[in-house]
């Protein structure tokens, strides 16, 4: 194991972390997700990330379908699938598309589609974003696991 | 404590959302696990019961927004019935209305969770689904068939069954079964080769 591509790698990693929380894109409950993690389940966190993904995509079809057509919107749909959208986000510690989701049920309730759409277009922005950085991260991970070194723990308080 | 007995607990987790369930899943077995995980298999995730077998279940963990029915007529439903009026019920939700977790307390919900559910309320569990536990275990012991012979259990491991939603809501309309299925399930249950224990009737002996 070469101790000094280790040590870059994993100085690597935990900058990368700390740039995710700090511009917002991850909170506190994804460091609460990575303790769920152990050497029993080393793929605990990219596959629940993969299945919020999956969700995402998913509910963000069916919203659209329901607001595609202005005479007849389904705002209760709408509003079902953010409470789902915020409820999944909010335990994987997606903070911008929680924040998006929150923004969203407001225009749900007052039954603007409008806002609605807008709010349907930014949470789609934001999930494939952090999609990448997570990506990004995940990669780290392996590289690091590759060259023989362990997953830093990162503590962001 | 007499390392004798079973020190295995089983949760049903009630969420209408795969995401959910998976978390829930991987929070309990976390909270319970101890660490040598040798003998656990952190996969074992089930969905869709298979075979029908009798469990005791230790504790009832739900979400309370769920199409068709909320954990609030779950918890009714549960302390109506004889047969399981007596395990622990908790409350997840991820709206913090007042008036609701306190109507769910006073319908004797254990807790009430407000997601995102952390590793750290999961830990005040544990008392609860040992409280049955052991109250179950002691009114085995008085019943006649105690000349079963128990295996010792090294370690202690979580049992989860996690069932859709429509899963359960059929499996509430059974009956609980005779006691003399008991060994089988006790043998069954303590069995760390995983084949798991799934049912699809709740037939819980009590």
């Amino acid at each position: 194991m070469n101790t000094t591509i280790v040590a870059q790698l994993q100085r690597q990693f935990q900058d990368y972390i700390i740039s995710l929380y700090q511009q917002g894109f991850l909170d506190n409950q994804f460091s609460e997700l990575r303790k769920l993690q152990d050497e029993g389940t080393p793929d605990f966190v990219s596959e629940v990330v993969s299945l919020f993904f999956d969700d995402c995509a998913k509910l963000i079809n069916n919203m659209s379908k329901s607001l595609e057509r202005p005479e007849n919107v389904d705002f209760k749909q709408v509003d079902s699938g953010v409470h789902q959208l915020k409820g999944s986000s909010s335990s994987v510690g997606a903070r911008m598309v929680k924040n998006v989701c929150i923004s969203f049920k407001e225009c749900c309730d007052v039954q603007n589609r409008e806002g609605c759409l807008r709010c349907l277009q930014q949470v789609d922005y934001e999930y494939k974003m952090l999609k990448t950085k997570l990506q990004d991260l995940f990669k780290l991970e392996q590289q690091i696991l590759q060259a023989g070194g362990t997953i830093p723990q990162v503590d962001i308080n | 404590m007499g390392r004798e007995t079973e020190s295995q607990f089983h949760v049903l987790a009630v969420d209408d959302s795969l995401f959910d369930r998976k978390m829930i899943e991987r929070l309990l077995q976390k909270s319970s696990c101890q660490a040598d995980e040798s003998s656990h298999d952190p996969n074992a995730t089930s969905t869709s019961p298979e075979t029908h077998q009798e469990v005791e279940i230790n504790l009832i963990i739900t979400d309370y927004c769920m199409p068709g029915m909320t954990g609030y007529d779950l918890l009714k439903k549960v302390k109506e019935s004889a047969a399981f009026k007596s395990i622990p019920v908790v409350i997840m939700s991820s709206e913090n209305v007042p008036s609701r977790i306190s109507r769910c307390l006073e319908e004797g919900a254990e807790e009430f969770f407000l997601k995102p559910v952390k590793l750290a309320d999961l830990t005040k569990l544990k008392p609860h689904m040992m409280k049955t536990k052991m109250k179950k275990e002691n009114e085995k012991l008085t019943k006649e068939e105690n000349e079963v012979s128990k295996p010792e259990i090294k370690e202690d491991s979580t049992v989860i069954e996690i069932l859709p939603l429509h899963q359960e809501l059929e499996s509430e309309q059974h009956e609980p079964m005779l006691s003399s299925n008991k060994r089988k399930a006790i043998e069954e249950v303590i069995s760390t080769d995983r084949s798991r224990p799934k049912y699809n009737d709740i037939t819980t002996s009590v």
